[in-house]
């Protein structure tokens, strides 16, 4: 591969929020639970609509008799089991998708309809996704920039998945039912960079009404992306804002390589004519330890031709068609596929390579593929592979992959069909008058700019300071808890790097910042002094409550008096220190005071009572 | 969901040729949709259309003076209201016949996905193809014998499936399934156990808690339960077949007579009330207690039953004229009272009233589980002094429909005493067993 110059893309973003309000249907908290009570089994099954239509996908999947087990958490009830019918709708969620709506310029809906989204892989145990429109079309601007939003919908989470065993998946109750916005942009985004600068800004809008979730898995994006002459890929499932251009990157720079693997493919004969061989008997006696392991496990060893292939499958090194196959079938659940491009490696002999390219009657300008699966299997395997061999002459197909953690992405499953969504009927609509959105109108975060000029002004900060609070969405909460505690500096560093630090350390995000009321309040208090804090934060992300931490750390409770009373003893056991250098002993004796004291009194404070007390023994000593 | 007339908004739409189904547009202020009319909620507001978009959701939107309302394309045909046309199910010889009587509820229905509107199945096939694993099964044949919300059942239509089960069985089906809904399953099931007392096969009801639009719907395995119980046992009962628990693992079978709906709305709601299940059912039929076996002879239905019967609830201050009152002009009365079967002093009396002019009370206990025993305190003793009859584990509503069935057959105070008292269906039990959790 040469070197590419910056991706150009066209590509939408989708944007699934976890909201920090109760569920979306019942009163249960939005919060993950490792307690698990109880298991209940069941499977769904989509039946024939009136129209006589049955799903393709939902009919695949419902085919295929899995069992699903849902782990019962104390944080769920019979809605989520689905015992119960839902209860009313969260309007706390529902104001603030309209509150997104207004920040986004998106035209709310008269009436808000709830509909089911059929869903039969297990992740919710009605077989459906209760969603509903909220808004329609909107803009933000980025970087000078205009990106259309197509819409805004209101959902709830599915359950997470624990494991696979065989037919059975199990799902834990916990997540679902949770809030999810859902902020779909129109694909106007053109690069990379601009994909993070729009993930961003929303993210930001979204922080800023206060009421979503934090930390990782509580934000969710998807995109969809195409270079020219391309088709639409939809990349689901990116964590981390950061990976986005990556992903971009790399899915562009994939759509390419096959893009260019087609035009040359274009000038070649290459129709798939034949079926599978089997040549297990050939390579029963290869060192390979991949063939060794497969036959040793019971598959047997087919081989496809792919005429014309040769120099497709890989290229320069670089995998193009050949990693496109092996994806496929991973996502059925093979994994052994080894092809001629790649050979001789992985212990397959060049010999061996001759001895199967002339059983299957390769000509040069040919390729091959090698694929270990049970016998029962290697129909559904080899067809797997005719099928994506045959996508090459198209170049991109269509379809849905997943975002792995390193910036790469992998084939899960074709593009879904359209949704079949109807009527949620133990829902009652609900309109969306004047009243209601002027009562939000009003209640809505001013612009970042704007906030941080006040923040800023009011608890004199510096601008860059202030600028980043409002930014992250901590506006509101910040100007709170300064008026009311005061230490708006402390609470500030905090916020912008306290606990970001604390949460890498700790491995683990706060779902909420309702804690930092706690340590505020006793912080003024004088509980304990600010250089507490990291060490505090880190050990509240380990689960436990702020007293705890205050007493486990050490750092509670010490009086003026208590930190006198040590450092005249420290002042005391150092008297030779300030005989010899009189007030500059201070320095020095600093070090060794912070080292009993840090955390449990102010800084400033021990400096000051040092200061005083070397001063007292000084001027008792001349006296 | 139903079309409610927000008569200026109909008006408008109909004036410009406008039906559900058909494809509109919709324009007001800057805004234009285009989507296909959905009928109007009951619940939605006045002037909002319902438009479904391309993207598949519903959306509200206000149709004021100004509002454009274009139409754009007709609906091929009405799709709302069409009648479900169930697959072509051919009867395979080997399999056995199950004869299928349908009386509406949830269980048997059909959702149209546009709008979200039920529509009944109207007959096996098209419950075969609700549930095709039925067709592994048996042979199921019928048809909906009447469509009726389940709170709306009694009498009348408790004899038209009393005679339709007689005629099915005597005709040589294996047996009958009945789907119901499961407001008054229990009610309609003890009922046909009275009416039936013997039986050629067996009678299973079956009926859901989920709707069947839904890939979580429970009817599913109720029905396919519920087939393999009325295809292949030899039980000569009426049972409810019904989730054994949360879980899809398997129903279980209950007795008649002995079986009540326990929850508003979770799956396993049905329970055998002082009685085990008859058996567990998943791919075979485990069977848990004894049970009536099916006889050869011609089934006969004996549907006569009294109407003037009131079935009440004692509750404090529970007062003798309201009694006296509400039971005016009634042949025969049941009452759940507290506890052991208890009621307050005064009501003592007024019951003793009605006994005196020969109205049988029966007295069964509110708690449900456990049985009436009046002879541990004085209030069950001065009962007995006043004539009650003892319900024992009875459920009330089981005594009821005994009541009633019992007073359309005898006349004198002896022999409906004693007609009471007989273990007719299985609706007394003597040994409750166990200490499971009820
Ligand atoms: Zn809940």
């Amino acid at each position: 591969m040469n070197s590419d110059p910056p991706a150009h893309i066209k590509a939408g973003l989708e944007i699934h929020q976890q909201l920090e309000t109760e569920k979306l249907f019942c009163s249960c908290p939005s919060v993950l639970s490792e307690q698990v009570s109880g298991l209940v089994l069941r499977k769904l099954r989509v039946s024939v609509s009136e129209m006589g239509e049955v799903d393709e996908a939902a009919r695949l999947q419902t085919a295929k008799n899995e069992s699903f087990e849902y782990e019962i958490t104390p944080n769920s009830c019979l809605v989520e089991l689905d015992e119960e019918p839902p209860h009313a709708v969260n309007m706390e969620a529902i104001r603030v998708g309209l509150e997104m709506a207004l920040l986004l310029h998106s035209a709310p809906v008269d009436e808000v309809h709830f509909m089911r989204k059929v869903v039969v892989d297990g992740s919710n145990t009605a077989g459906f996704q209760r969603t509903a429109l909220l808004s329609m079309g909107g803009w933000l601007d980025v970087g000078g920039r205009r990106v259309g939003i197509q819409s805004i919908c209101c959902e709830e989470d599915a359950c997470r998945k624990m494991e696979r065993k065989g037919d059975t998946v199990t799902y834990r109750l916990d997540r679902l039912g949770v809030p999810l916005l859902e902020i779909s942009t129109d694909p106007d985004i053109d690069s990379p960079e601009m994909l993070k600068a729009v993930a961003r800004k929303i993210g930001m809008l979204l922080r800023a009404t206060g009421k979503v979730k934090r930390g990782i898995g509580t934000i969710r994006e998807d995109l969809n992306i195409s270079v020219r002459g391309g088709s639409r890929v939809e990349i689901k499932g990116v964590q981390e804002l950061d990976m986005l251009p990556a992903i971009a990157e790399n899915e562009a720079a994939r759509q390419r390589r096959l893009l260019d693997a087609s035009g040359r493919l274009a000038e070649r004969k290459h129709a798939i004519e034949h079926g599978w061989k089997d040549m297990t008997a050939l390579l029963s006696s290869s060192q390979s330890t991949v063939i060794r392991r497969s036959l040793s496990a019971g598959s047997i060893i087919g081989g496809m031709i792919l005429p014309g292939y040769a120099g497709l499958l890989s290229s320069g090194g670089q995998s193009v068609i050949g990693t496109e196959i092996a994806q496929r079938l991973r996502a059925i659940g093979i994994h052994g596929i080894l092809h001629s491009d790649e050979l001789p490696a992985y212990g397959v002999t060049e010999e061996e390579k001759t001895r199967v390219s002339n059983e299957l009657g390769a000509r040069s300008g040919d390729a091959f593929v090698l694929c270990a699966a049970p016998l029962s299997r290697m129909d559904e395997a080899m067809a797997a592979v005719v099928t994506r061999a045959l996508q090459a002459a198209i170049g991109v197909p269509e379809e849905t992959r997943d975002a792995k953690e390193d910036g790469s992405t992998a084939y899960s499953r074709p593009l879904p069909g359209r949704a079949r969504m109807y009527p949620e009927t133990d829902v009652l609509p609900i309109r969306v008058d004047r009243k209601l959105l002027e009562g939000i109108a009003s209640g809505l975060p001013e612009p970042f700019e704007e906030q941080a000029v006040k923040i800023e002004k009011e608890f004199n900060l510096h601008r860059q300071q202030a600028v980043q609070i409002a930014e992250e969405g901590y506006g509101k909460l910040f100007t709170d808890l300064s008026s009311r505690y005061g230490n708006p500096a402390v609470l500030a560093r905090i916020l912008l790097n306290n606990i970001p630090e604390a949460e890498r350390e700790a491995g683990t995000s706060f779902g909420d910042l309702s804690v930092l009321e706690g340590v505020m309040a006793r912080l003024r208090d004088g509980a304990f002094a600010k250089e507490a804090v990291p060490g505090l934060l880190v050990c509240m992300l380990r689960g436990r409550g702020l007293d705890e931490c205050i007493s486990a750390l050490g750092i509670g409770g010490m009086t003026r008096e208590e930190a006198a009373g040590i450092i005249a003893r420290i002042v005391n056991e150092h008297s030779d220190l300030v005989r010899e250098r009189g007030e500059a002993s201070v320095g020095p004796l600093m070090g060794i005071a912070m080292k009993e004291l840090r955390g449990k009194i102010d800084g400033r404070d021990i400096n000051a009572l040092l200061a005083s007390e070397v001063r007292r023994v000084i001027s008792s000593r001349d006296a | 969901m139903i079309m409610v007339a927000d008569s200026e908004l109909q008006k408008k739409l109909a004036s410009l040729g406008i039906q559900p189904g058909d494809e509109i547009m919709v324009a007001s202020g800057e805004r234009e949709l285009k989507g296909i009319l959905i009928p109007h909620h009951e619940f939605s507001d006045h002037g909002i259309i319902t438009i479904k978009l391309g993207s598949g959701y519903n959306v509200g939107v206000k149709a004021s003076g100004r509002t454009r309302i274009e139409l754009l394309k007709k609906a091929d045909a009405s799709p709302f209201g069409k009648q479900q046309r169930g697959a072509e199910h051919t009867a395979t010889n080997e399999l056995r016949r199950v004869a299928f009587a349908g009386t509406g509820g949830t269980i048997a229905s059909f959702v149209d996905y546009r709008t979200g509107g039920v529509f009944p199945a109207m007959d096996a096939a098209g419950i075969v193809s609700l549930v095709p694993e039925i067709s592994r099964i048996c042979s199921l044949e019928g048809r909906n014998i009447f469509s009726v919300f389940s709170e709306n059942i009694g009498y009348q239509q408790w004899c038209v499936l009393a005679e339709e089960i007689a005629d099915r069985l005597n005709e040589g089906y294996s047996g009958v399934l009945v789907s119901h809904g499961t407001d008054t399953l229990s009610y309609t099931a003890a009922a046909l156990s009275f009416m039936l007392p013997r039986l050629s096969g067996p009678v299973s009801i079956a009926g859901a808690q989920r709707s069947p639009d839904r890939p979580s719907f429970d009817g599913y395995l109720n029905l396919v339960s519920a087939a393999r119980v009325s295809s292949s046992s030899d039980i000569g009962e009426v049972v409810a077949v019904m989730h054994a628990s949360s879980s899809d693992r398997g129903c279980h079978v209950h007795r008649g007579t002995k079986v009540r709906k326990m929850h508003s709305s979770r799956r396993d709601a049905f329970r055998s009330v002082n009685a085990e299940p008859i058996a567990f059912v998943d791919d075979e039929i485990h069977f848990l207690s004894d049970y009536r076996k099916s006889t050869s002879g011609r089934v006969r239905a004996d549907t006569r039953m009294e109407n003037e019967v009131a079935l009440l609830q004692f509750y404090p201050d529970m007062d003798a004229r309201d009694l006296l009152k509400w039971t005016d002009g009634k042949k025969g009365v049941v009452v759940a009272g507290t506890g052991l079967g208890h009621v307050n002093s005064g009501l003592v009396d007024a019951i003793g009233r009605l006994t005196a002019k020969d109205v049988p009370v029966v007295v069964t206990t509110q708690c449900l589980y456990g049985s009436v025993d009046l002879n541990v305190y004085a209030t069950g003793r001065d009962l007995i002094k006043a004539g009650v009859i003892d319900g024992k584990d009875m459920l009330p509503e089981v005594a009821y429909v005994k009541l009633r069935h019992v007073l359309a057959h005898h006349s004198r105070p002896g022999d409906i005493r004693k007609a009471m008292m007989n273990n007719a269906a299985g609706e007394f039990n003597d040994r409750r067993t166990g200490l499971d959790e009820f």
